[in-house]
């Protein structure tokens, strides 16, 4: 299979300007200014196979979007090589474009005062694409994002979630083999989210399009990549799959009983002793958590041994959540 | 060139939906030509001609100088400042077409509009309630037609070129501003340039304004001879392509060092 984005060494470096203080500092700036010089990506490289759907993730100003932004080619990097579908995106700009759709969700790439379909109608020429490509395609689009009652309405009457779809749509209608989704679900509710989801699941298991997709909804990631890369300050600190992602930073299980009679935090140390267990009570909900590594005969041991000893009410066993991890990273760090 | 085309057609959709603004700028227009053709009845007063022109022939020009602007006027200058600023210019750059092109097109499709629905019913309105001279000779209308394209395309450039000053200025509200009244009076639109001291006509003579107003509106009134006239379209002409380099050295610069402002 071929590479649908190589990037190697890539760097893009921002001039900040910063202002001096006071009258005086203001008069100095009309004539020369302080710059800082910024990398707001530094020296990344990595690769994303055809039909490959990669989850780009960080915390804010880490550099997703300027990266994005230069694999779409409307920035020129500092240095470094970017190769999207066998081209030079920003060299090639007008031929390459066509090979690709973008949804940035926080701005809207529709005529806001005409109606949607007239949007439609436009790139439909501005890509070039035949009455019978576009009938056969787009039905099943409009179809499956249910935008047919939208299509007369204009941009500026349709709420958020009906907006998204549209766009998602908008940005298919050549039917690229390489998606850019910045952000597509920010503000969405939970059924727009899932329909979007389902819609991008579907497109990628016919046509094999390639989609890299930004997003802070973790869940997202979760239900639709199985690669992700995470940037932190300009740099790729980590690129592989999410299962191991979830391994290598998943910190133990977490096992909450609730109980029949009444218990102390002693009693389950006690029955417990013999194995490495933390025990935490919630006072308030008499909610007891035990927290021990992510081995399953430990756990079934430790599980074992409670019940016997004791009457258990309700027993929830519960992973370290994705965003718990992600969390922690961008909290600690990755060392 | 199909989805030029397009654009043009959406372009009016868009003025479409908002006929407020165009019910507005027929009335904004009118009294504008009103209150010039009284402010030079009041100048010529007693007298036949000034500079060689009559009382009829000048409303004839402001008139028509007016019409005339309503094709070649656009605002897209403004619009790209508001694209570049609120960080648009991105999904303007993941599409096949060439920007500028299409900004070009959009205020064709603008200018099209306006001539049709605003300019000839203007026109003809405006002509019931002032006197005003209309050319039998159809080279007269056939001149003006090639000269007031050509304003066009001058005016969109110079806008073009303010535009793109917006990449590196960040905020060129005033620059706009300002591009807009020389603009005005330097074409012609509201001084006649033969009305100019000589000094500043030879000044302008080597300047892009007077192709934007003066040129259509002088031949339109039979003010140039058919020799003047071509002269002043072939300069036209050699205006729009000398435009053309400072638009797409800009253009390059401005792309290398392109930010996209808000994320």
């Amino acid at each position: 299979m071929t590479d649908a984005i190589t990037v190697r060494n890539l760097k893009k470096e921002f001039k900040a300007y910063s202002s001096r203080s006071g009258l005086k500092g203001a008069f100095r700036d009309l004539l020369t200014r302080n710059y800082k010089i910024v990398p707001a990506v530094n020296n990344i490289s990595f690769q994303v196979k055809q039909g490959e759907m990669v989850g780009y993730i960080g915390e804010n100003g880490a550099g997703k979007s300027t990266t994005i932004k230069m694999l779409t080619g409307i920035l020129t990097p500092t240095s470094g090589e970017v190769i999207v579908n066998g081209m030079n995106p920003h060299k090639d700009r007008e031929k390459f474009v066509r090979t690709i759709g973008v949804v940035f969700g926080q701005r809207s790439q529709l005529w806001w005062d005409i109606a949607v379909q007239e949007s439609f109608r436009l790139l439909k020429k501005v890509y070039k694409v035949t009455d019978e490509q576009y009938d056969s395609h787009m039905s099943h689009v409009i179809k499956t994002l249910d935008i047919e009652p939208l299509l007369d309405k204009p941009v500026r009457k349709l709420s958020l979630g009906q907006r998204m779809r549209c766009e998602l749509a908008a940005a298919l209608i050549h039917n690229p083999p390489l998606l850019f989704l910045d952000e597509p679900t920010i503000g969405l509710d939970v059924l727009v989210k899932l329909k979007i989801r389902e819609f991008l699941k579907e497109i990628n298991d016919k046509y094999n399009t390639t989609i890299l997709l930004t997003t802070h909804d973790l869940s997202d990631i979760e239900a639709l990549c199985e690669r992700v890369v995470m940037l932190d300050e300009g740099k790729i600190i980590y690129d592989g799959a999410l299962k191991s992602l979830k391994e290598k930073w998943g910190e133990g299980k977490e096992i909450e009983f609730q109980f029949l009679e009444d218990v102390t935090l002693n009693d389950l140390n006690r029955i417990t002793a013999s194995s490495e267990v933390k025990w935490e009570k919630d006072e308030k909900k008499a909610i007891f958590t035990a927290f021990a590594e992510d081995n399953d005969e430990l756990i079934s041991l430790l599980i074992a041994k409670v019940v016997a000893d004791l009457k258990v009410k309700d027993i929830d066993i519960k992973e370290t959540s994705t965003e718990e991890i992600i969390r922690n990273i961008y909290d600690r760090g990755i060392s | 060139m199909d989805k030029y085309i397009e654009m043009i057609r959406i372009r009016f959709l868009m003025m479409l939906a908002y006929r407020t603004n165009y019910y507005t700028g027929i009335l904004i227009y009118s009294i504008n030509i009103g209150a010039y053709y009284f402010l030079w009845s009041a100048i010529y007063g007693e007298k036949d001609a000034i500079e060689g022109m009559s009382v009829i022939q000048m409303s004839t020009y402001v008139a028509v100088a007016w019409m005339a602007r309503a094709f070649y006027f656009n605002n897209i200058d403004r619009e790209m400042a508001a694209e570049i600023k609120e960080g648009k210019v991105a999904v303007e750059l993941i599409r096949p077409y060439n920007y500028l092109g299409m900004k070009t097109m959009q205020g064709l499709g603008e200018g099209i509009f306006r001539l049709f629905f605003f300019s000839v019913p203007g026109m003809v309105i405006v002509s019931f309630i002032f006197p005003l001279q209309f050319s039998a000779d159809w080279t007269t209308w056939i001149f003006f037609a090639v000269s007031i394209v050509l304003s066009f395309f001058i005016n969109t450039q110079i806008n073009l070129l303010t535009g793109i000053t917006t990449f590196f200025l960040f905020n060129n509200t005033g620059l706009i501003r300002a591009k807009r009244v020389v603009i005005d009076l330097f074409s012609g639109l509201l001084i006649p340039i033969s009305f100019f001291p000589l000094w500043a006509q030879d000044v302008l003579k080597y300047l892009p304004f007077q192709g934007i107003s003066y040129v259509p509106s002088m031949i339109f009134t039979n003010s140039f001879s058919n020799n003047e006239a071509i002269q002043a379209i072939i300069m036209q002409g050699i205006w729009v392509l000398i435009l053309i380099i400072p638009i797409q050295v800009l253009w390059i610069i401005a792309k290398k060092q392109l930010i996209i402002q808000g994320g």
